[in-house]
């Protein structure tokens, strides 16, 4: 028979070694809460704490960081949010979690275009969102986004979700320059020339290219690199397809952004800046350059080498709180045409 | 002695209060967001969104119930009544799938049929069909998940109805048989009819399972009311609107709850528990012995072991073995210590409710006891949603009597110790203790009680000496389907855990999220190992011996 008395004492000792595993010091530290993978990005908290001594402690999730940084409130343990793109940025400068960086050091580094006038938040790195087209079947180098609703691509175009946050912010920038009337009727001629229902991930639409399905995918630049230069099983499928840079009608391609804020509560805000400073340094831009093909926002650090063999990239200028502003009606508009149906 | 008597059942009455008010806190918040105006997103969501959403979510449901079913109550039954070669090894193996996560049985399925994937080369390879692709069936479709759902869920089915399968008394069957009745109307007028009851508990499991389930879904491309949540409250940033939509799905849960009361309706679960003697099996030879075989293997095949040998495949060719990443013990040692928190705490509540309602089957235990079941009807991520509010608002009361004694205590406790998420493991699961324990109860006919009071027994003593003993397969039944379901969850782990802490399936997600799930293989087999040997004892202790005639 089950026997209470040992499960209460066995719970008793569970929850006490759980809360000495969890439990931390509070000098010399930083916490961050990051939407970033923590694969990803723990070579450069490693780096970060090896330079300064200052120790990182990280909660990774893939959404509702910020609802849990406002109930967290004044007791938030977090230091800096570090997110994906520009939509979780707006998120949390709109759930008001966070602060501004007083940072000489950010404001000289990173251009004016890539960090929040008000200082709200700071890019530390850029990806555009590109076509990787097949090698075979398409012959023309340039094209538009506005091109891809043409008919001539009817039945050719494979894409993840209408409403994943990639395209969610693709679609807003589009919003943003067209208007909601013209990216309505855009949305509706890329769905009629789908070859198949939205889904998967970036990945898969390169796939789909090599496999014949259809003759372009939509996709971020890293993941094409990554294939390439990272994962023999699926090299084949970015071989398959070579990454063209689109533009919109007046030029610019459109790139998201990942961010760094500082938390409104932050327990340690001077190790905060610190880090925060620290991901814009050198070193740090030249590994998110290297370990994820990924633009760096700090001129003057090289980009890989795989990443320039895409074409110079020309960002699209328009504000990155303008395509924030869009973002609902972009979702809105995803499922008044009912784009993944 | 009179005094001790009604102590336990007034004991178990103040629990089962309590657990009811812990499961409603977050419901209760989740309402209150709700009940914040999201008008500018409604207009969207009942024109756009809830109509695909409500379709897809029916069809997914019903479809993956006639699955689970099918194959479910038909493997139970052939194994049951039926003695064949291999049927021995086949009876720790049926129940295996409930060891793999659908989001897992969805990454491994996609990636086998996929365009260029290893069916499509192999077919290549052996069939020159240049042109295979087109005849390959599409796992991103709704087919596609309710297989992939279905095959990995069935035990839930399985096991409920082999339980009553293999108890339920053999002398109506038998009277069935001298009346001229063959195998087949047995099974369809006798004891299909008879296991209604097993079978309406195992079908809401697999269909509260399928709402609540978002990896699968959305890997898959189908866009079911909990991926509109999702987005609608991150694409949209309304996370009123979101709230809204998961009171809507509470009311679809509320439906489910009521037509498994249905199914249930008229229950003489009575039969099973009184039967004194059981249903010896048939005898199976030749064909029909290998036929026997095969409607058993091929569900364990494709819910269990092709998933396991992809994963194993990917984990040796990617060499996760060789370069094994010691943090994967720290994770392991995590969704162990939260599954095993969570599960103990739940049992001890649900037994409270049971016994509550069991005692006095009046309104007020009934609620408090469905109110127990509550939690189910929620995605994990609504959960911690939900929980943030009350978890916090006890994290700063406890950090403030703190700060005014003096005492050192960490900021947020009740976060940071990690406990936020065996909280909302317990509400999020405690609909599979209570739900197996009251079907436990049910079995044990209201004679017994009636008999133990005439000779003077107080609750207490029926508890010791009566129910705890008849409890016990349910209990352990219980107890093994909890655990296995927390260390596969997710989203609530990824939300609520505190610093530096991963559990496996948060580290396989952080692979998936990156499109290499496959990197996370030896992770997602530490979860498939951790889980085999709870549902093989599960297996042992359910199994009634009786030899063949």
């Amino acid at each position: 028979m089950i026997n209470l008395r040992v499960l209460a004492a066995s719970a008793a000792v569970l929850s006490l070694t759980l809360s000495f595993a969890s439990k931390a010091a509070a000098n010399g530290e930083v916490n961050v809460y990051t939407y970033r993978e923590t694969k990803l990005i723990q070579p450069l908290f490693d780096a970060f704490s090896k330079d300064t001594g200052i120790k990182v402690n990280v909660v990774s999730a893939s959404s509702g960081l910020e609802q849990r940084m406002k109930a967290e409130g004044a007791n938030s343990p977090a230091d800096v949010l570090l997110t994906v793109d520009i939509g979780r940025i707006d998120e949390a400068v709109q759930a008001g979690v966070t602060q501004p960086i007083k940072s000489e050091v950010v404001d000289k580094v990173v251009p004016a275009q890539y960090r929040d006038p008000d200082g709200y938040w700071a890019g530390i790195s850029m990806r555009a969102r590109v076509i990787y087209a097949s090698k075979d079947r398409v012959k023309q180098d340039k094209i538009t986004y506005e091109e891809l609703a043409d008919p001539k691509w009817k039945g050719k175009i494979c894409i993840r979700s209408g409403q994943h946050i990639y395209n969610n912010a693709l679609f807003a920038a589009y919003t943003a320059k067209h208007g909601e009337a013209k990216a309505e009727e855009w949305l509706r001629g890329v769905k009629a020339n789908l070859a198949q229902k939205p889904s998967g991930g970036d990945r898969e639409a390169a796939r789909d290219v090599a496999a014949g399905k259809c003759d372009i995918g939509i996709g971020n630049t890293y993941y094409w690199a990554l294939m390439m230069n990272n994962d023999p099983e699926k090299k084949p499928w970015a071989e398959a397809t070579r990454v063209i840079l689109p533009t919109f009608e007046g030029g610019g391609t459109h790139v998201n952004l990942s961010g760094v804020l500082l938390a409104k509560h932050a327990p340690n805000k001077a190790n905060g800046i610190k880090l925060i400073e620290w991901l814009v340094s050198e070193q740090a831009q030249q590994m998110y350059a290297d370990q994820n093909y990924e633009y760096p926002v700090r001129s003057g650090v090289p980009i890989d080498s795989t990443i320039a063999g895409y074409g110079k990239l020309a960002p699209d200028p328009l504000p990155i709180a303008k395509i924030a502003a869009n973002r609902k009606a972009a979702a809105s508009l995803v499922d008044k045409v009912g784009f993944d149906n | 002695m009179r005094g001790r008597a009604a102590h336990a059942g007034r004991a178990a009455t103040a629990i089962a209060i309590a657990t009811a008010i812990l499961v409603a806190a977050p419901v209760i918040s989740i309402v209150s967001l709700a009940l914040q105006p999201a008008t500018d997103v409604w207009h969207d969501l009942i024109n756009y969104v809830l109509p695909a959403a409500l379709l897809d979510t029916a069809l997914l449901l019903v479809g993956v119930g006639a699955l689970t079913l099918l194959v479910g109550a038909g493997t139970a039954w052939v194994i049951s009544r039926h003695d064949f070669p291999g049927r021995g090894m086949l009876l720790w193996l049926m129940p295996l799938p409930l060891a793999i996560p659908t989001y897992l049985a969805a990454y491994v399925y996609a990636d086998l049929f996929e365009p260029l994937g290893l069916v499509h080369r192999t077919l290549a390879i052996w069939l020159p069909l240049r042109d295979a692709l087109g005849h390959l069936p599409n796992l991103r479709s709704l087919p596609g998940a309710i297989f992939v759902i279905g095959l990995v869920l069935y035990p839930y089915v399985y096991l409920s109805a082999r339980a009553t399968f293999q108890v339920q008394s053999a002398e109506f069957a038998e009277a069935a048989t001298t009346l001229g009745a063959g195998r087949w109307t047995v099974f369809w007028r006798v004891s299909l009819p008879m296991a209604r009851p097993a079978l309406a508990v195992g079908v809401a499991l697999v269909a509260l399972e399928t709402l609540n389930d978002i990896g699968a879904s959305e890997y898959l491309g189908i866009r079911t009311l909990t991926v509109s949540i999702f987005t609608t409250w991150l694409n949209r940033g309304s996370l009123a609107g979101a709230a809204q939509l998961a009171c809507l799905m509470l009311a679809i849960v509320a439906g489910l709850i009521a037509m498994e009361r249905y199914g249930r309706r008229n229950a003489n679960a009575e039969f099973s528990a009184e039967s004194p003697h059981v249903r010896q099996r048939t005898p199976l030879s030749g064909a029909r012995a290998w036929i026997a075989f095969a409607v058993c293997a091929l569900p364990v095949l494709i819910g269990f072991v092709v998933p396991l040998f992809y994963l194993a495949h990917q984990a040796l060719g990617r060499g996760l073995l060789a370069n094994f990443d010691p943090l994967l013990w720290r994770h392991t040692f995590h969704s162990f210590a939260y599954a095993a928190l969570a599960t103990l705490m739940a049992l001890m509540l649900a037994l409270a409710t049971t016994i509550a309602h069991r005692f006095r089957p009046d309104p007020l235990r009934y609620l408090a006891m469905s109110t127990a079941q509550a939690g189910y009807a929620l995605p994990g991520l609504v959960i911690a949603l939900g929980l943030l509010t009350p978890v916090l608002a006890v994290d700063s009361a406890l950090s403030a009597v703190a700060t005014w004694t003096g005492l050192s205590l960490p900021g947020l406790i009740l976060v940071g110790s990690g406990t936020a998420v065996v909280i909302a493991y317990t509400i999020r699961f405690l609909a599979v203790p209570v739900g197996m324990i009251k079907a436990g109860f049910d079995s044990i006919p209201r004679d017994y009680d009636e008999s133990a009071r005439t000779v003077g027994a107080g609750q207490a003593v029926m508890l010791r000496q009566i129910y705890l003993p008849l409890l016990r397969p349910a209990m352990l039944g219980a107890v093994i389907i909890m655990f296995v379901d927390c260390l596969k969850e997710l989203p609530a782990t990824l939300l609520l855990r505190p610093l530096n802490v991963e559990t496996l399936s948060t580290s396989i997600y952080q692979f998936a999220s990156r499109g290499n799930f496959e990197d996370g293989a030896l992770a997602a087999l530490l979860i498939i190992a951790a889980s085999i040997g709870p549902v093989v004892w599960l297996t042992r202790f359910s199994e009634v011996p009786s030899g063949p005639a």
